[in-house]
Parts: C-alpha cells; structure tokens; sequence
C-alpha cells in the first residue's frame, strides 16, 4: 500500500461528508473511486491533498509517514498530486508557462537563480506534445477550450512526475479524441509503475482502466474489489438509482 | 531647463515607486496599499542618519533598505494571514500606523515639523570626491538607480522566480499541489519591493532636502498604485509610463491656465478620470497585459 487513510472523517455544518473512512491504495495501481454525486469522492481527494483539513483520523503514505494534518504544499514533498473536477489553470499565463511553473526549483533563491532552463524548456515541450498542446504552447491558458484545458492539467501533472496522482474526473467533457489520449497517458503511467486514484462516473471507464475499485455512499466505504464484481453488486447500483 | 531637470528628478523617483509596487501588485497579486510606508521609512533613515549622524547618503540608504526589509517582512508575515479583499484593508492599517509614527515620534522624526537640510550624496572612492549638488547631477544619479531597479525586476520577471509570483497571482491553492510554499514566495517578493522602494525614499528626501510626514500617507500608496494600474499591473514598462504620465499630467495642467489650487483639484479629478475609463475600456492598462 502507498496510500492509506485510517478513520478518515470530515463534516460540513453536521453533514458528515467523509465518514471514518479507512481505505488503501496500490502502488502501481489505478483505483477507481465512484459514488453517487455528494458520495464524498472529490471531498476524499481534497482532504488527502491538504486542500481542506480532516477533523480526525490519519493518512498513512508508505507506511511510514503518519499525517494527522495535511498541508496542500507538503504533500507534493512525498510525490502526491492532483488535477481538478474544475479546471484550474494559471490563466493569464502562456500554456508553456503553466507546465514550466511546475519544473521550477520549490526554494526562492534556487527559483531565483534557476540554471536548467533549456531542461526544464525541454521537458515542457514534451509533455505539451503528449498530451497534444504542443502547437498552443504559446496561447494564454484563459483562451483554452474547456478540452484542451482539462489536457493542460493533466500535462502539468506529467511534468511532476509524481508517485501518485489523483484524477478529479478528467474525462467529463473531453471530445472522444481527447479520451483517448487521456487514456493513453494513464495506461502509461500504470506501466511507469505510478499510483493512480480515478474519480470517474463513467463505469465504462472505470472497468477499462481501473484494476480495483473502491464505492463510497454518504461518506462510507460501500464495497471494495475488482470493478466488474463490485458494480455488479446490488447495494452499488441501487446507490447510484436510488433504489 | 531646471524645470525639466526638476520633473525628470522625480519621474526617476515616482518610477523607481511603481516599478518596486509593481514587483508584489502587478507580478505576485498582492494589492498593497501600504508602498508610501516604505517610501517614508527609506527616506526617513536618510535623513536622520546624515543630518544626526553625518552618514554618507550611500551608507544611510543601504541602512534605510535594511530597515525597510525586516518592516515589511512583519508586515508581509501579517498581511499572509488575510486573503483577497483584506490585504489591501490590512495594508492601508500599516500605512496608516507608519504615517503615525513618524507624526507622532518626535524625538526621532521632529513629527509635523520634518526634517530640514538633508544634504545631497557625496561620493568619495580613491581620493575622488564628488558631491551630487547640481540638479543635473542628481538627475544622473537618480536615473542610473531607475536603471538598476528597473533591470532588476525585469530579471525577477524574466527568472523562474517570477514564473512562480505570476502563478501565484493566478491561482495559489493550485500552485501549492505542485510543492510551492506560496508564502515564502510572497514575503520575499513583498520585502524586496519595499526595498527598493526605501531606495526612492533615500533619493526623494535627499533631493528635497526637506521630508516630513505629509508626503508618506495612503494618498501617495494610492498614488503609485494609480501609476501601475494605468501603466498596466505586471509590465515594468508600464510602470515607468504609469509614473511618466501621473507625474508629467499636473504639469500639463499648468498650461491649460487654470489657477494653481483649481489645477490642483482638477488633477484630482483627471486621474479619476483616467482610472475609471482605463478600467472600463482598457483594463489591463496602457501597455499591460494582465488583467485585474
């Protein structure tokens, strides 16, 4: 395990959005976090990204390291990292730009006197490619189409590189040549051996890519295993009818 | 001649001001109106150090920066704690407080009174000595530290560093997911804009010769951050032309023939003017690019 939470718990004004939730993710794995709307899917991945703090519980990562409270800026330090259900860019900046940012030394004075610019400019202009942005690197984040927006995250997170990455539904509005590219650059992270958390709604997607596949309802861990048995389980479908 | 000699004296000042604003509003997003703070303890420093103390100009402006860096690096810590709107409350709070001390202090600042007689930089390396005491003299001297302020920021600008402001400006929460302490980033950018800007304070109060508390309110913060706001925020160009024009306008005025204290409510009016249209039509200022 990589990634673990034990009794994880949040609420919002008595609203219990992630309740004692104790659940593990897979080095090398892509694991599929689906649930209703207001399940707690995206709350899950803001508290284990330090976007907003828990109120108890703990997150584990490698076994070793022991998270009462998580700060946004620290997480990154153990390989962590996110993309957003909501686009954010850094949108008055050149898409070039936005990938650049993320290959700049952390410390002020190595930002300030950073000596890898045609490195990092490299780097950049690859993972632009990948991902196919290659030809707008030079256009302000702001004039993006929403696709190509939802692409420039995800080649931010490319440059980082990290261990493990949290996928805030990065299919939701993509043109069906831009999910195949998405697609594409996840089964390369898998192969690359990176820890990969999809919240998805799509289960046709969710059986294509994920290798496990974990259910939340209110909060609650609901079922657990591999996709195709787990969205076969009748509690699962009857959260998401309503039944 | 003097006269121009005169403006181009203070354009030099006032650009130096908006470059150093420009470097924490326009690049890093912080909205402080708080800079005429900075100015006030640069020149300050200056002036009690080379009328009490016969400190050399260049000595007592190295001291004045050095003042001025652990003052806003308080005051950056403090103003970190709010967000958005707030800043900009809390930084005017901070002009506020630093315009009461140096009122209020009169063992140290004379208060209401200011300070007289500062004298002009004199330089002495290797038995050459020069003394700054012409009007054009000190004109070179002031534009050759609007040249080093200006390259300076437009390395910060161009260097990783100001990739990094400019992020934060756009999106803090999303720029700290990467493993930025957005913070650190902010008071460094913070400080070194107050910095710079305690430089232009040395030179104002050298070339006045006369300070006192009167030209360090939150009318002179507002100032400079007109001059940024319609040079366009995160252009160092346009902080020079913003200075330019809010400094060269009045003067025009002049001309038109209005009686002196109508001219001056007028520019007033105009500058108001000017702001209103800029943000109704051309935001991003006169040669900017970012938008508020």
């Amino acid at each position: 395990m990589i990634l673990q939470t034990q009794h994880l718990y949040k609420h919002f004004d008595g609203v219990k959005a992630v309740d004692h939730l104790s659940i593990s993710f897979e080095k090398g794995k892509i694991t599929g976090v689906i649930g209703p709307n207001g399940s707690g899917k995206s709350t899950l991945i803001n508290l284990l990204t330090g976007f907003i703090p828990f109120d108890s519980g703990e997150v584990i990562i490698a076994h070793t390291h022991h998270f009462t409270k998580v700060k946004c800026s620290d997480v990154a330090g153990y390989g962590l990292t996110r993309t957003f259900q909501d686009v954010r860019l850094f949108e008055q900046m050149p898409v070039l730009d936005n990938v650049l940012v993320v290959l700049t030394e952390r410390s002020v004075f190595g930002a300030l006197f950073e000596k890898h610019g045609k490195f990092h400019l490299a780097k950049a202009e690859e993972v632009l490619t990948r991902v196919g942005l290659f030809e707008k690197r030079h256009a302000l984040a702001r004039n993006l189409s929403y696709g190509q927006r939802k692409l420039l995250e995800i080649a931010r997170v490319l440059a980082m590189n990290p261990e493990v990455i949290f996928f805030d539904e990065p299919f939701a509005g993509l043109f069906p040549e831009m999910r195949k590219v998405v697609v594409s650059v996840m089964q390369e992270l898998k192969r690359q051996g990176k820890t990969q958390i999809l919240v998805e709604h799509n289960m046709e997607l969710i059986r294509e890519l994920s290798d496990r596949c974990v259910v939340l309802d209110s909060g609650e861990l609901l079922a657990e295993g591999e996709p195709s048995h787990v969205l076969a389980k009748r509690e699962v479908i009857e959260a998401y009818l309503g039944e | 001649m003097e006269y121009l000699i005169h403006l181009a004296i203070l354009v030099s000042i006032y650009a130096i001001l908006a470059l150093s604003l420009n470097l924490a509003v326009g690049y890093a997003g912080i909205l402080s109106v708080t800079h005429a703070a900075f100015f006030g303890i640069g020149a300050y420093a200056t002036a009690i150090l080379s009328t009490r103390y016969d400190v050399n100009f260049f000595l007592a402006l190295v001291v004045g920066a050095a003042l001025t860096a652990v003052a806003s690096f308080l005051i950056g810590a403090v103003l970190s704690r709010f967000r958005g709107d707030f800043v900009a409350l809390g930084s005017v709070g901070f002009n506020m407080i630093v315009w009461s001390i140096l009122l209020n202090w009169q063992e140290l600042t004379r208060g209401p009174l200011g300070i007289p007689g500062i004298g002009r930089p004199e330089l002495g390396i290797w038995n050459i000595e020069y003394s700054f005491s012409s009007n054009f003299s000190f004109l070179l001297l002031a534009l050759c530290f609007l040249l080093l302020v200006y390259l300076a920021a437009r390395f910060i600008e161009r260097s990783s560093f100001g990739r990094v402001l400019k992020a934060i400006r756009e999106d803090e929460e999303a720029l700290e997911v990467f493993g930025y302490k957005a913070l650190h980033y902010k008071l460094a950018i913070f400080t070194i804009g107050a910095m710079l800007a305690s430089v232009a304070g040395a030179l104002f109060a050298a070339y006045i010769t006369f300070i006192d508390p009167s030209t360090f309110t939150i009318n002179e913060s507002i100032f400079i951050l007109s001059a940024i706001i319609l040079g366009g925020l995160a252009s160092n160009k346009g902080a020079v032309i913003g200075a330019v024009v809010l400094i060269l306008l009045p003067e025009l005025l002049r001309f038109v023939g209005f009686p002196s204290d109508i001219a001056a409510q007028t520019r007033q009016a105009v500058y108001g003017l000017m702001l209103i249209v800029l943000m109704l039509y051309r935001p991003q200022g006169l040669v900017g690019e970012y938008k508020l």
